[in-house]
């Protein structure tokens, strides 16, 4: 069995957002950078199945040299092969175009993406990939269970959960539950050392086509002082909310 | 040239968010002198496709067989039916996000989701989206003839305005690539996503078993539960209470923050509540420079009187 996980290249979660270029792009100084969390769910969960049932895992991302380090870490993990599409990625469409043509020159089984990344939260690319590719989609995932042939899945719905039976191959893009904040993992001394001599192999991108373009940045508004009410009078914070706020 | 409104239900009546589409949907086709269609899977109520009415739909299809659940016959059907409508919005639920990015790719129509802005302008069309986790708001731009909006929860107020409807029931059905073997309704009253009040508590609650005051803190407001990630990650409470940069984003009216200290990852995922209260011990926690009324106190006194005083102040 092969899978591919999809990974994206996103600042930390505790970074402060800037921007440059007179609001019109991130501002990369300064800020580290991690595989998006939710993809790193999908990460380790590749990495229980192939334990568990044996199957061949390759990392994929799209961007330029500098996210890099994010595949040798998922090499690190335990993924036997990592792939870069050598494009730096303007929005959902040209990353799905890429990820997915890259798909179908090389097969895989399951394709595991994050459920959005915490960067640009587009929630687009795992949608469009099934859909150029003509595959089944299983949106917020949070559990994965795989029985011959066939994938039993639990998803998260709008009100509630699914459980769904499909056939593979299929996209799955998952969130917290496919595996749990524990059971995250940390590349250890051996995986390092064996990481170096995996294959990370370059593919040059096929279609630059954007469907949208991002213009500008702005930060939320800050909120005005905080009003301090004491603990000893609560009646006046129910007067606030009613009266000042007029929320409850 | 029409514009088409996704209309989601739940249980046979459409969600609240559903209605905010509507009224988004209804401003932009008036602006392009355009009608409004909408369409709908799965069994919904007579009276609810006539309610849609009240916000100027002027024409539903309603496919009462076909499971919303499956993306692919979904999106087959929106791109033969309106494949002339030239823009196409959706609330940013889990759902639509299946359904719209596939679309996307059929109509080659630019997608934008997260959408928190009205239309700044038409052509080309421009809107503000959320990106960075609610760290930052982003004008995009569309490249295509066709667009896809998303927009996000409680970020659009409802707005009559009202139409004659044509009501349309196909009751074809379709097999699907997903077989679905079970569905689990959440016990929560309200879902998170649309809670305009949400009680949301922290670590400093000490454990699981003190939750009794923040469900019943909840349930006299009307209010969903949330919780943040250390929380959830010990199992206190479940993941899909969760707020926050890797949990739910989330925007009510009303956002109470008891015990929590306020992490930036956790700030990324409320900052757009339109007011935050927080209650805290520390009175150095972060969280008070994002609240708009903030008390230091110990939660499980404050609580309490809370609880006292909204009981008093509604008899």
């Amino acid at each position: 069995m092969k899978i591919l996980i999809c990974l994206s290249c996103v600042p930390d979660t505790t970074s402060k957002i800037n921007f440059t270029d007179d609001d019109s792009k991130f501002d990369k100084s300064g800020i580290q950078f991690i595989i998006n969390p939710y993809d790193e769910f999908g990460l380790t969960k590749a990495m229980m199945l192939k334990e568990t049932n044996g199957c061949e895992i390759t990392a994929i991302t799209v961007g330029d040299v500098s996210v890099e380090p994010i595949l040798r870490k998922a090499l690190a993990i335990g993924a036997d092969k990592a792939v870069r599409i050598n494009h730096d990625p303007k929005d959902s469409y040209s990353t799905a175009v890429e990820i997915a043509s890259y798909i179908k020159n090389n097969s895989f089984d399951i394709i595991i993406t994050g459920r959005e990344s915490i960067d640009y939260n587009g929630c687009a690319v795992p949608g469009m990939i099934s859909e150029i590719l003509n595959l089944p989609f299983v949106n917020a995932c949070i559990n994965l269970e795989i029985n011959d042939n066939s994938i039993k899945m639990i998803r998260e719905i709008d009100g509630g959960k699914e459980t769904i039976q499909a056939q593979m191959p299929i996209v799955v893009a998952g969130q917290k539950g496919l595996v749990e904040e524990s059971d995250l993992r940390i590349p250890n001394m051996r995986g390092i050392m064996q990481a170096r001599n995996k294959p990370l192999n370059i593919v040059e991108p096929i279609n630059t086509t954007v469907f949208t373009q991002s213009i500008k940045f702005e930060k939320p508004k800050e909120k005005e002082e905080c009003k301090l009410i004491d603990a000893g009078n609560i009646t006046e914070l129910i007067n606030l909310l009613k009266n000042e706020a007029k929320v409850i | 040239m029409s514009v088409l409104v996704y209309t989601e239900s739940w249980n046979n009546v459409f969600r609240k968010n559903t209605y905010e589409t509507v009224s988004y949907a209804k401003t932009i086709s008036n602006e392009l002198s355009e009608e409004l269609n909408a369409i709908s899977f799965g069994e919904v109520d007579r009276l609810e496709l006539e309610k849609l009415s009240t916000y100027g739909v002027t024409k539903v299809y309603s496919f009462t067989k076909i499971n919303k659940g499956d993306s692919q016959t979904v999106t087959s059907i929106i791109e033969n039916e309106f494949s002339n409508s030239k823009l196409f919005i959706f609330s940013n639920t889990y759902t639509s996000k299946m359904i719209t990015s596939r679309l996307s790719i059929r109509l080659k129509a630019a997608l934008i989701t997260n959408v928190v802005s009205t239309v700044n302008s038409i052509d080309p069309l421009t809107v503000k989206r959320q990106s960075f986790s609610s760290k930052a708001i982003e004008k995009v731009t569309a490249k295509t003839n066709k667009v896809i909006l998303s927009i996000a929860p409680n970020s659009y107020q409802l707005i009559e305005n009202k139409s004659n409807i044509e009501i349309k029931i196909f009751d074809i059905e379709k097999g699907s690539d997903l077989n679905i073997l079970s569905q689990e309704n959440s016990t929560d009253k309200i879902s998170l996503s649309e809670a305009e009040i949400i009680v949301s508590a922290g670590r400093g609650l000490k454990g699981p078993e003190n939750w009794g005051m923040i469900e019943e803190l909840a349930s006299l407001l009307n209010a969903a539960t949330a919780c943040s990630k250390p929380v959830s990650d010990i199992g206190w409470r479940p993941h899909s209470e969760h707020v926050g940069q890797t949990g739910k984003a989330v925007s009510p009216n009303l956002y109470i923050a008891i015990g929590i200290s306020g992490a930036i990852q956790h700030l990324a995922g409320v900052n757009s509540s339109k007011n935050i209260v927080v209650i805290n011990t520390d009175s150095e926690a972060p969280f008070f420079k994002a609240a708009n009324y903030g008390v230091v106190g110990d939660a499980f006194e404050v609580i309490p009187k809370m609880i006292e005083e909204i009981k008093k102040s509604s008899l």
